[in-house]
């Protein structure tokens, strides 16, 4: 969901190595099947699917909740006899929150691993180096909630290949929190809090702006945090100042925990609205009562009395004993989406599995009928939900 | 005006733990002429110690001032110990070496702590428990301007404990050595001072308070994580270097002057350099005075 531009504010070089390292040296232990060495084709017995997600760092709840939801598809795939007369693998591989590790073990997967299609990530930061990589080699990639619209759109403008998405896009989401904020919760005048190193975060703000001061809002101030940042006082001093009715935080979970707890510390007690990147129960963890109440745009609620959604609970609930949130749903139903497309291309041969993944129409996805457009993303509603004690409660259902 | 105000205590308030952090940089820079890196990991350190204390002692759920207290002192204690290990196995057998060796071994003790830390209490970041939990002292008409009891609780504390320090190093027997230690190591090792034992206390001191620092923080912004020590660490270096290296009072000013600095930038829409005001910072007073605000030629150092 973002892109962190390498950080450069260490002016002493040897500490500028220290942190380089730690992106290198860091943290190579996923959790589950890790790849195997050697070149295995995937003309075995099995065919080889590639997952990249952030089992550790920042954002490691997205990268887990991602990959809970992918094994379930799996073992439900494989309980069916698999695809093509073959078993399913899944070979994960850790990005450590980082974007240059994420561009690492996709090329591992790709070039060493020689996985058919390539799941990942959450963060759009990390499927943007990634993508390129899919794209140049031919592999399918999709990813499962990454939603910058640049994830599959290269630098030329062209749409990728190779490369979809099975969420929807912050072009559709922003507008979805503006509309709520001017509607439903009678907003006027918004303060941005973004994260300037995230491309996630500056995009989703800058159309929710637009379409917020289109509906007649005002934005009365706009300011910003860099990733990996604790204090936040200065800029929600800033904010106060301007009295806001509402604050958005289109950021991740962990800092916009710190941040409620913080903007209560100093007396702010306006609503605060953010995008899917809240969605994780580390937020209420962090944020504690000072993020109870706040609302969110996401891909999915588990209380919907959706018939598939029920079911796909069930199943979570029995093989992870949680409730699923919204990543773990977006993992599961990227890698159904996948399955079914390499079902429906009778091929592992990836042009096949491109082109049955462009032509995924209604698909019935556990976060709604899916179909893929020609900008290879997903159309599909948008849900809103409100932070209340430990859970997240349905609010209501947008359909752009 | 009163915004400007919660500014500056927001400021003060930051500052003050870069200070307490400083401090630490500053007097080992003194006894040993040595830039100690892992500083910075000690301070997250002691963040950790904390957390683990308190969850220990239970002190969410049954919240006592006494356990509040006692979180604070393992977490002291935990933190001098540590600083007295690092210097006795990393830094006490290169003594005579030349300077660069202890300087390369101080980023390596620094990536040891940084990674073993993120192998020991896992890479996520964690919620801090709410030790304090944070009221408002005071709140003018307007509700611009608040004060809370954890901001007062930071500045005081940091007071307090640089008001002990400049006792300890100006007034005491060991306080004594250290200075003497910090104008000429051989001369005061001649006089009978021993040398490794007042080197060790000063690693077991600096610590402590980073160890306080780690924990005002980690109440004032309530999550920790393994890196959180890196940039903290790296900024108090900075201010330690701007005060001039080797002198307590331009520690505490430097850390202070950081902490003003970072504040009002990230006020203004250059919010993005607020790490780098830092540097900027440093190099445009390094220009002006070489050894820093307070430094001097024939200075105290500790």
């Amino acid at each position: 969901m973002r892109t962190a531009k390498s950080v450069s504010w260490g002016a002493l070089g040897v500490l500028t190595c220290l942190l380089g390292c730690s992106n290198q040296g860091g943290n190579n232990g996923g959790n589950g099947s890790s790849g195997g060495g050697s070149s295995k084709a995937s003309s075995g017995s099995e065919i080889l699917i590639g997952e990249y997600g952030s089992f550790t760092g920042t954002t490691a709840q997205f990268g887990k909740k991602t990959h809970e939801g992918i094994m379930l598809a799996l073992d439900e795939v494989n309980a069916k006899g698999g695809l093509l007369g073959k078993k399913v693998k899944i070979i994960d591989a850790d990005t450590a929150s980082q974007a240059d590790q994420a561009a690492t073990v996709v090329k591992k997967l790709v070039n060493q691993d020689r996985v058919v299609a390539v799941l990942g990530e959450v963060a759009s930061s990390r499927s943007m180096a990634a993508a390129p990589i899919c794209e140049a080699n031919k592999v399918p990639m999709v990813s499962p909630s990454s939603t910058n619209p640049r994830v599959t759109v290269g630098d030329d403008g062209r749409v990728r290949e190779y490369v979809f998405r099975v969420c929807f896009i912050d072009p559709v989401q922003g507008p979805v929190m503006a509309r709520f904020a001017r509607e439903n919760m009678k907003k006027g005048k918004a303060a941005i809090l973004k994260d300037i190193k995230n491309d996630y975060s500056v995009g989703l703000s800058e159309v929710f702006k637009k379409d917020f001061e289109r509906r007649g809002g005002k934005i009365v101030a706009e300011v910003s945090y860099s990733e990996g940042d604790t204090d936040f006082r200065a800029q929600l001093t800033a904010i106060k100042g301007a009295s806001p009715d509402c604050i958005v935080i289109p950021g991740y979970y962990s800092e916009v925990g710190n941040i409620a707890r913080q903007a209560r510390d100093l007396g702010i007690n306006v609503p605060l609205l953010g995008g899917d990147g809240w969605d994780d129960p580390k937020l209420m963890e962090i944020g504690r009562d000072a993020i109870d109440g706040a609302y969110f745009t996401t891909h999915f609620s588990a209380e919907s009395k959706d018939e598939r959604v029920q079911t796909f609970v069930k199943s979570y609930q029995a093989k992870f004993n949680e409730v699923p949130g919204g990543l773990a749903a977006m993992g599961y139903d990227a890698a159904k989406i996948l399955f079914e497309a390499i079902a429906r291309a009778k091929s592992t041969n990836g042009p096949a599995i491109a082109k049955a993944l462009g032509e995924t129409k209604d698909y019935k996805a556990v976060t709604g009928n899916i179909t893929i457009n020609k900008q290879h993303n997903a159309e599909k509603p948008i849900v809103v939900v409100q932070v209340k004690g430990k859970a997240f409660k349905y609010v209501a259902t947008f359909t752009p | 005006m009163e915004n400007f105000l919660q500014q500056l205590i927001n400021g003060v308030a930051l500052g003050s733990v870069y200070a307490l952090v400083a401090l630490g940089y500053t007097m080992v820079y003194g006894v040993l002429r040595l830039i100690n890196f892992a500083h910075g990991d000690v301070y997250m350190l002691g963040a950790y110690y904390a957390y683990y204390a308190s969850a220990k002692l239970s002190v969410e759920a049954h919240p006592s001032l006494g356990k509040v207290v006692l979180v604070f002192l393992i977490s002291m204690l935990g933190c001098a110990l540590t600083g007295m290990i690092i210097e006795r196995l990393a830094y006490r057998p290169l003594r005579s070496a030349p300077k660069l060796t202890a300087l390369i071994t101080a980023i390596g003790v620094s990536m040891l702590l940084e990674f073993g830390g993120q192998a020991v209490f896992g890479p996520d970041p964690k919620p801090f428990p709410d030790l304090i939990p944070s009221k408002a002292l005071y709140q003018s008409a307007s509700g611009a301007l608040r004060i809370t009891n954890q901001q007062v609780l930071i500045i005081g504390v940091s007071l307090a404990l640089m008001a002990i320090l400049r006792h300890i190093v100006m007034k005491t027997r060991v306080g004594k050595a250290m200075r003497a230690i910090s104008q000429d190591g051989p001369a005061a090792s001649l006089m009978g001072v021993n040398t490794d034992r007042v080197i060790m206390f000063t690693f077991a001191l600096g610590s402590a308070l980073a160890a306080v620092a780690g924990i005002l923080i980690a109440l004032y912004q309530p999550t920790i994580n393994p890196l959180m020590g890196v940039r903290s660490g790296l900024k108090a270096f900075v201010a330690a270097v701007l005060g001039g290296i080797g002198n307590i009072p331009g520690a505490v000013l430097g850390g202070l002057l950081m902490g003003l600095a970072e504040t009002a930038v990230t006020t203004t829409k250059f919010s993005g350099f607020r790490d780098a005001i830092a540097f900027v910072l440093l190099i445009l007073i390094l220009l002006v005075r070489p050894s820093g605000l307070l430094g001097s030629v024939a200075r105290e150092k500790v």
